[in-house]
């Protein structure tokens, strides 16, 4: 039996997982979090947020996260590999800034707009 | 070759630049700093003290007397904060009234004006908030609050704009008396001059052995502060000492020109540039306080903070020629009341100057007048005007005390532009408030990197190696490890 | 009157609230924004958490605070940001400032207070210690790493577990500082529990409860940091110091409700929340001015914050469009064991709809708990919980048929036997 405290949502439930019992949690508040229990034990996943370099926009740092949530492990490495990306003003909430990050089948995508401005 | 060199741009080194800038001199300031006003001078009590403490006779008691006289005078024409509010020295029992006696014949020896003592009633009518203890009080009306570091800066200023060079990052590292003068050695190459003033604070025995023989050493005295929000700023109105003991003039709780309380100030010896404070001393600051002001709200602080007194092991000030090398003035063992006198400290400086043969002829043409625009004080028609010919005058930047950007820029072009965020912030008060820089810290760095075209990594909080970032996200690096 | 409704602040409480009374009929809305850009405070929150309840998604904040953007971009809603607003007047007279318009003073039939929060500092919690560089509030590091894209330090450590601190800690590890440790005062977290998985656990870093900063070095640059574990009286503990060689500390010990313009109007203000005291519709005490989001209180949930703006926004409008809400009768809601503080303050069952909601903090923590709502000495609700802290707001919701006439009602927890 694994005690987590579940991450889906900011309620945080205490949740417990039985290892023994095919991974059954118990303690959660959503469906979600089951599913959270189950795969933190299996393949712990998280959603990376960073910056990318930005250019011809008002600041220099456009915000972006990987669209889909990426091994844990992964973390470090994919926001180092992150490091030499760089985007071009106009911008737009939701444009792939960078494909299949590291192989893992998942995009990297643009929280904000940019607009051009001339500097 | 100059006439004089300063050594050190405190309040005296300014005090000194300034008196000494209205005659047809060469004269050039060297200050190890990378900013002037930056030691002893930014943190104090910001009072000019009336007079009634010294020891009659003394250097400071007639240094005192005088250069609060004249404080007033030079704070109207160079447009320095400075408000005659007085002050009150409370008495908790008999010892203290008895003290209070005495300070009132000091006082009264010492040519100060309008002093008085009250009751506890009349104490309490005249400061609300004073303790239920108080047994009376004595008044002195002449005692006032200033911006101590735009009192330096305003007279350095006015130095530099009537010809009086300033050398900053400039650390003198050796003295060697030449054929008609001094030579003197600095980290940013050498100066010559015909006489030298001494006025490098806590350093100033170790400037003075540079080339003469020990005749006094410096026993540094650190001072910690609490400076409390404005909301807490009305909580008294005028200055409120209790009777000095062994350690000085013991804690105070007095207005600022900024509208802030300012509590303190602890002392106990300390190195020469040691300012950080301590669990202990704060509390000690805390405690007597109260004693004093029972509902001063120490929640309310923004700041804490401590100063270096620069007392020296003579129980006076130093303001002499040095008796081992001629030509060598001294400006040593300034602690309080040293903001209070240091006008009067140079104009005994340049007496003495001029009685060993340097010769004063005044300028025809002099600026003897300095104005900072304070964006909050103009009228709203003025406002629009301004902002109408500078649209950065509507842009503000520090949101706690209402600095525009306008007053950011002007301050990065005047006579002795800052280069750092703790010096934009003694000339125009950006960071100075309840959030102390939280929200304008990055734009206030953004600002100098672009009015002074450096990167903004390379802007520093004070000094060389106080750097606030370490570099660029994504790979870039250049301060640090 | 120049407009119907002044909204000072375009973060998430002014956004909402401006969207709200634009939907509910009004016309002439000004937001006041003095930041360059709308959004406040989520275009520097990178991270994701934000909108499961608003948006039933889970958005990072710029995209929390784009989706608000967007919304008003299709009404009528004036903005202007890069404005500094200087006086409110109580018959609502909005002083302000910025480059194109200058000094300018306009008129209200309405006015929102949605000015929101700033860091507590070092200065507010007096750290001894040396004032060199490397000293930061942990929002302020947020904004230099996100927005401008500078990074403050390499070796970090982070004092107060504070959601913004703990966010942080993630945030800089992944730009390749470490993070040595983050140290809290009380003997619990300040900041949501998964932030204390996903931005501690997940990274290594360690977590100090009932530990505090007690000694600062550095010359120029912070050189070190000496922490101490604390007494249940929060005093240091001699001899259990501990130094850290580090060149970063960030402070996330606490926010404070940003309210200089409501005392300057004299808003009558709550000692417990630093923010004004409100009715149920999020009335202030000066008729006709409303306040919403971390002005009021402190919230742990953009989403609440943005649920309470549209309220305001709405009680706005009600009260351009149909007048003032009738004073009497009047419940004041008060503390009860265990809670540190309660919104709203008073409640007027004549502006009361359908239910009336009301949030509280807990000030320990609690396993499985009661929250007890009396009337007087009768208890008129009871709500249970499995888990409560004081990193946490809380609500309950009480049916308008509940609430008595008048008189006191008072919020209290209690801990259950299980």
């Amino acid at each position: 039996m694994k005690e987590l405290i579940c991450i889906v949502c900011p309620r945080g439930c205490h949740l417990r997982v039985d290892e023994e019992k095919d991974y059954r949690v118990t303690g959660n508040s959503c469906p979600r979090g089951a599913e959270y229990g189950k795969n933190e034990l299996l393949h712990p996943v998280r959603v990376l947020t960073t910056t990318v370099r930005l250019e011809d926009a008002a600041v220099r740092r456009c915000p972006v996260k990987t669209r889909q949530p990426i091994a844990k492990e992964l973390m470090l490495r994919a926001a180092k590999a992150l490091d030499a990306v760089t985007v071009t003003a106009p911008v737009r909430c939701g444009d792939v800034i960078l494909s299949d990050l590291l192989g893992t089948g998942v995009d990297v995508v643009a929280t904000k707009d940019f607009p051009k401005t001339e500097r | 070759m100059d006439d004089v060199i300063i050594i050190g741009c405190g309040v005296v080194g300014a005090a000194c630049a300034y008196a000494l800038s209205r005659y047809e001199l060469n004269v050039t300031v060297l200050e190890a700093g990378s900013d002037i006003a930056a030691g002893t001078t930014k943190a104090n009590s910001a009072i000019i003290h009336a007079g009634y403490d010294p020891v009659p006779g003394t250097d400071m008691a007639k240094m005192n007397l005088e250069g609060s006289n004249m404080a007033g005078d030079i704070c109207r024409r160079l447009d320095v904060p400075y408000e005659r509010v007085g002050s009150l020295v409370l008495a908790f029992d008999d010892a203290d009234l008895q003290c209070l006696q005495t300070l009132l014949k000091r006082g009264q020896t010492n040519g100060v004006e309008g002093l008085k003592l009250l009751s506890g009633e009349e104490t309490r009518a005249m400061e609300p908030n004073v303790s239920g203890q108080v047994l009376g009080a004595l008044w002195a009306p002449t005692a006032a609050i200033i911006n101590p570091w735009e009192y330096c800066l305003a007279m350095a200023e006015t130095a530099v704009k009537n010809g009086v060079r300033l050398r900053r990052n400039c650390c003198v590292t050796g003295i060697r008396r030449e054929q008609d003068g001094f030579l003197v050695t600095t980290t940013r190459g050498e100066f010559n001059a015909k006489y030298l003033i001494n006025a490098a604070g806590v350093h100033a025995d170790a400037v003075h052995e540079l080339i003469g023989e020990k005749e006094f050493t410096i026993c540094p005295s650190r001072g910690e502060y609490y400076l409390l929000d404005k909301c807490e700023g009305q909580r008294v109105r005028h200055v409120i000492f209790q009777c000095p003991g062994k350690e000085g003039k013991g804690i105070l709780v007095s207005p600022t020109v900024h509208g802030n309380l300012i509590v303190g100030p602890t002392a106990s010896p300390c190195a020469p540039e040691d300012v950080s404070n301590t669990a202990e001393g704060l509390r000690q600051v805390r405690e007597r306080a109260l004693k004093s002001v029972p509902t001063i709200a120490f929640r309310e602080n923004i700041r804490n903070f401590a100063g270096v007194r620069a007392a020296s092991d003579i129980p006076d000030f130093i303001v002499r020629e040095s008796r081992s090398v001629p030509g060598f003035f001294q400006a040593a063992g300034i602690c309080s009341p040293g903001l209070s006198a240091a006008p009067s400290i140079a104009k005994r400086l340049t007496e003495l100057l001029a009685r060993s043969g340097l010769e004063l002829r005044e300028k025809t043409e002099y600026d003897d007048s300095r104005r900072r625009l304070r964006f909050t004080r103009l009228s709203d028609g003025e406002k629009n005007n301004l902002i109408a010919k500078d649209p950065r005058f509507g842009r503000v930047i520090c949101r706690c005390e209402t600095i525009t950007e306008g007053e950011i820029v002007a301050c990065l072009h005047t006579p002795i532009p800052p280069y750092s965020i703790n010096g934009v912030k003694r000339r125009v008060g950006a960071g100075m408030g309840r959030c102390q820089g939280g929200f304008c810290s990055p734009r206030v760095q953004e600002i100098i990197a672009r009015e002074l075209h450096m990167d903004p990594v390379d802007v520093m909080l004070e000094e060389e190696g106080s750097y606030i970032l370490t570099g660029e996200t994504k790979g870039g690096g250049k301060n640090g490890l | 009157m120049d407009y119907e409704l002044i909204v000072i602040g375009g973060g998430p409480a002014g956004l909402a609230a401006a969207y709200a009374a634009w939907e509910k009929g009004l016309r002439r809305i000004l937001i006041l924004e003095r930041d360059r850009e709308l959004g406040g405070i989520l275009n520097q929150c990178i991270h994701n958490g934000f909108g499961l309840h608003r948006f039933k998604e889970e958005l990072t904040g710029p995209e929390y605070a784009g989706r608000y953007i967007e919304m008003l971009k299709a009404t009528g809603v004036e903005a202007k940001t890069d404005t500094m607003v200087l006086q409110i007047t109580q018959d609502k007279c909005v002083s302000f400032l910025n480059p194109v318009d200058g000094y300018r003073t306009v008129r209200a039939g309405a006015v929102i207070l949605a000015m929101g929060c700033r860091e507590r500092t070092r200065g507010a919690i007096s750290i001894p210690g040396a004032r060199c560089s490397g000293i930061f509030t942990a929002g302020t590091a947020q904004r230099f790493l996100n927005i401008e894209g500078y990074l403050v330090g390499k070796r970090v450590v982070i004092l107060g577990s504070g959601d913004i601190g703990l966010i942080m800690a993630r945030r800089m590890t992944l730009e390749g500082a470490k993070v040595l440790a983050c140290v809290e005062l009380m003997p619990y977290s300040g900041g949501l529990n998964r932030n204390i998985v996903q931005c501690l656990r997940d990274y290594d870093i360690p977590l100090y409860l009932s530990h505090t900063v007690t000694d600062i070095v550095g010359k120029q640059r912070l050189e070190r940091v000496t922490i101490s574990a604390v007494d249940a009286d929060r005093r240091p503990i001699p001899g259990t110091e501990q130094s850290f060689d580090c060149d970063t500390l960030l402070l996330s010990v606490g926010l404070v409700p940003e309210n200089e313009l409501s005392r300057q109007m004299d808003v009558e203000m709550d000692r417990r929340t630093n923010g004004p005291v409100v009715y149920e519709n999020m009335e202030t005490g000066v008729e006709g001015v409303f306040a919403c989001g971390n002005v009021v209180h402190v919230h742990d949930l953009v989403d609440f914050v943005s649920e309470e703006s549209s309220r305001a926004g709405e009680a706005a409008a009600r009260y351009i469009l149909e007048g003032e809400t009738a004073k009497e009768p009047l419940l004041t809601v008060e503390n009860g064991s265990a809670v540190s503080y309660t919104v709203p303050q008073r409640i007027r069952p004549a502006g009361v709809d359908k239910n009336v909601k009301l949030f509280f903090r807990v000030n320990r923590v609690f396993g499985k708990a009661a929250i007890r709502v009396r009337a007087g000495e009768t208890q008129i609700a009871c709500f249970s919980r499995e888990h409560m802290a004081p990193g946490e707001m809380e609500s309950v919701t009480l049916p308008k048929t509940l609430l008595p006439r008048g008189g006191v009602l008072t919020v209290s927890v209690e801990e259950v036997e299980a």
